[in-house]
């Protein structure tokens, strides 16, 4: 029961927390007087050293540009340090450099805010990598999400513009404004609660009973903040926040869960009081928390109850499935945290997905499949946006009228483009899946190191970890042996398309509509503030991206399931 | 595109300052007054480290509360859990065999009331915890093991059980180390 009120009162504070974000992050991004504006001169700085006029109107092409090119800088950055990491200074423990494809695999996983995470930060990373690289590109691949989707926004303004704001000028304040604040509070929670926080290396020690062994450390509070809050999900530790030092109490569990749900459904209610359409959040919020709640239930339902097989053993089962799973954290609470990972792309894991009941499992891989319910910080909004694209483009042929979205017409243009961007997810994740099992089922013997387990629960490790790598999330059944070369490129490039072109597609979408004419709304305007054009995008998410998977889904965690009940 | 390029470089720079030194020196700083300086919390025992208050640690020896199986054997320079899925048929036989050890080591316990965090494995593989049920079972055994009244060691365990954040948010438990540590000064 009181597994059950915790996670209640999780969900409880985010909502309550995430309103007043919403309208906080609508003003910075107007640029409205208040109360953060004491940190403008710290932005002007940065814009000076960057020789930035942050006033300047941008269109939608020079958006993807500025975007796309700084990635580039931070990628080569990121995959410079890797490489080298193992001469570097901040290396007390001796760990070495990364060989190129994990390097690859690794600068941009992080980069596209995924985290996928095909080594071990205990052994796989200096702490300068882990400074410099992974919790930088935590920071900056948030803001860059954030500021693609206030380009949205500015998009679905009334009137018609060709200039979307300054890129520079959202994701410099998204920074200092946002992710930099809130992680400071998050991480002064976790080191108060224990988290360590310090540049000394491993400790060895004799323990009780008399075993040697060694105890990993590192400045961890400061990353697992904005890992969290920014919804990236790469650990500092190989168990993520599994691991006690990560997230060493039931209160910093709340408190990291709390975060990374935060943003994404405050970015739902920016858009709202940004556009001073609150309804319209009110539907995209009813929208992504009914699919969220119907992704959870079972999931919470399975953990609790514990897997039947071991019960028939003569087990206790009172706690749930504890393969795992930390007593701490409990069934209940792990189930909360899969489910609020995978819908938001942020991927982090308080327990072994890998371990959890096969419902469970299918329910996380459709949270990553669909990937607008919340989403990632600001990407998940944008993916919901294609959606939205589509759902008026239905409704507006089923009643026979001009499709218009706020007073702009939908024509085919924006429709390949919704299209494309919203098909090329199922492609990724099947045909990947498709590949890898082929060739596993070509040469077993060869292949023997990737899977932990055999037959059903095998091709579901596969399909999520391709699912993960599209999704951008980065979590894992992590008993896939997933650092070879073949693993660290494939899941690379599904990563890079994945992540860009979900931002691209929208934005361009954005910028061609923000220059068309706006037409007032009258009584013959298609209304996408109701209800009823909330079920209509309910369904479109549901059969555009859940049915595309149901043929694998049903050959991984459906028939595992019937194969143990 | 070469403008960009020159800005992205320049702000990048910037930003490593900002977000990789100033953030997570403010961070260091607040640690210097946390419990354990950031270092990690440490429990002492007779003058010497003896392991982290939140890092588990291997108790296999029967005369001790036994934490859970681990999939990296309590060696916390790495982590882990064993990732088996639950229809996993080798996975289920060595449950089994725990299922059956812990029987034959706990005569008293009967089947049905087997902990089942003591025959899984946990996520991290250095889960310091028990539930309440994972240390009651173990106390007739260990009492007989060390010559200690049953209802002493009862009370023992019952003086370390955690209860939730105000008794509604979160599961009860020990900790195994504490609790270890508590026995061994029982006299």
């Amino acid at each position: 029961m009181s597994e059950l009120l915790g996670i209640a009162v999780i969900f409880g504070a985010t909502v309550l927390l995430a309103i007043p974000l919403g309208r906080y992050l609508a003003t910075v991004y107007r640029g409205d007087r208040n109360w953060s504006d004491f940190l403008a001169p710290l932005e002007r700085l940065l814009f000076r050293a960057g020789g930035i006029d942050a006033g300047r109107g941008m269109s939608w092409q020079q958006h993807l540009g500025a975007l796309l090119t700084i990635n580039l800088v931070w990628f080569l950055f990121a995959l410079l340090v890797l490489c080298t990491q193992g001469s570097l200074p901040l290396n007390p423990d001796a760990n070495p450099s990364m060989a190129p494809d994990l390097a690859f695999n690794t600068a941009i996983s992080f980069l596209v805010n995924c985290n996928l995470q095909h080594y071990s930060g205990e052994s796989g990373l200096s702490y300068l990598s882990q400074v410099v690289v992974i919790m930088f590109l935590q920071f900056v691949s948030a803001a860059t999400g954030m500021a693609a989707c206030v380009v949205v926004f500015n998009a679905l303004k009334e009137g018609s513009t060709d200039k979307l704001g300054n890129f520079y000028d959202y994701f410099v304040k998204s920074l200092t404004r946002v992710l930099l604040p809130i992680s400071l509070l998050v991480a002064l929670v976790l080191v108060f609660q224990g988290t360590p926080m310090t540049f000394a290396g491993k400790q060895p020690l004799i323990t009780l009973q008399g075993d040697t062994t060694a105890v990993s450390r590192g400045p961890v509070a400061a990353m697992v903040a904005i890992k969290e809050l920014g919804t990236n999900g790469g650990g500092f530790f190989g168990a993520n926040s599994a691991h006690p030092l990560e997230n060493p109490t039931y209160l910093t569990n709340m408190v990291e869960n709390f975060a990374l749900v935060l943003i994404p459904m405050a970015m739902v209610f920016a858009l709202g009081f940004y556009l001073r359409r609150r309804r319209l959040s009110y539907m995209v919020f009813g929208v992504m928390t009914a699919g969220f709640f119907l992704l959870l239930a079972p999931t919470v339902y399975y953990e609790m109850q514990g897997n039947p097989a071991i019960a028939r053993m003569g087990a206790d089962m009172h706690l749930g499935a504890m393969e795992g799973k930390e007593i701490r954290l409990g069934a209940a609470a792990s189930a909360y945290w899969g489910i609020t990972n995978t819908i938001i792309s942020c991927g982090s894991v308080n327990s072994m997905h890998d371990s959890h009941m096969p419902i469970s499992g299918l329910s996380e891989m459709l949270g990553m499949m669909t990937n607008a319910f919340y989403g990632g910080v600001g990407v998940g909004l944008l993916n919901f946006f294609v959606f939205v694209i589509i759902a008026v483009f239905i409704s507006g042929l089923m009643v026979g009228r001009t499709p218009e979205l706020l007073g702009k017409k939908i024509e085919a243009r924006e429709m390949k483009i919704a299209l494309i961007v919203a098909l090329l997810h199922p492609l990724m994740i099947l045909a990947g899946t498709a590949l890898a099992a082929h060739l596993y089922v070509g040469n077993p013997t060869e292949y023997a190191g990737w899977l932990a387990n055999p037959g059903y629960h095998g091709f579901s490790e596969m399909l999520y970890e391709y699912t993960s790598a599209a999704a951008n999330n980065g979590s894992g059944f992590e008993g896939l042996g997933d650092n070879t070369p073949f693993w660290n490129i494939s899941t690379g490039v599904v990563l890079l398309l994945s992540r860009f072109l979900p931002i691209i597609g929208p934005v361009a979408i954005a910028g061609l509509l923000a220059r068309k004419k706006y037409t007032p709304e009258s009584a013959g305007t298609l209304r996408v503030d109701t209800a009823t054009f909330g079920l209509m995008v309910f369904f479109v998410i549901w059969i555009i991206a859940a049915l595309a998977f149901f043929p694998a889904l049903a050959l991984g965690p459906l028939a595992e399931h019937f194969s143990i009940y | 595109m070469k403008n960009n390029l020159v800005s992205a470089f320049r702000l990048t720079l910037a930003l490593l300052v900002l977000c990789c030194g100033v953030y997570p020196a403010l961070v260091w700083g607040a640690a210097q007054v946390a419990p354990g300086q950031g270092q990690g919390v440490q429990v002492a025992h007779k003058g010497r480290v003896v392991g982290f208050l939140n890092v588990g640690q291997k108790f296999d020896r029967p005369e001790y509360f036994n934490s859970r199986p681990s999939a990296v054997d309590y060696h916390a320079d790495g982590s882990g859990g064993s990732n088996k899925g639950p229809s996993n048929p080798a996975y289920l036989a060595e449950v089994h065999t725990r299922v059956a050890a812990f029987l034959e080591q706990n005569p008293t316990i009967r089947p049905g009331q087997v902990p089942v965090e003591l025959v899984t494995a946990s996520g991290s593989g250095l889960d310091p915890h028990l539930s309440p049920a994972g240390a009651y079972t173990q106390v007739a055994r260990v009492a007989r093991l060390r010559g200690l009244p049953v209802a002493r060691v009862r009370a023992l365990v019952a003086a370390h059980v955690q209860e939730p954040i105000f008794v509604l948010l979160g599961p009860s438990k020990v900790n195994v180390l504490q609790l270890n540590l508590a026995l061994d000064s029982l006299k």
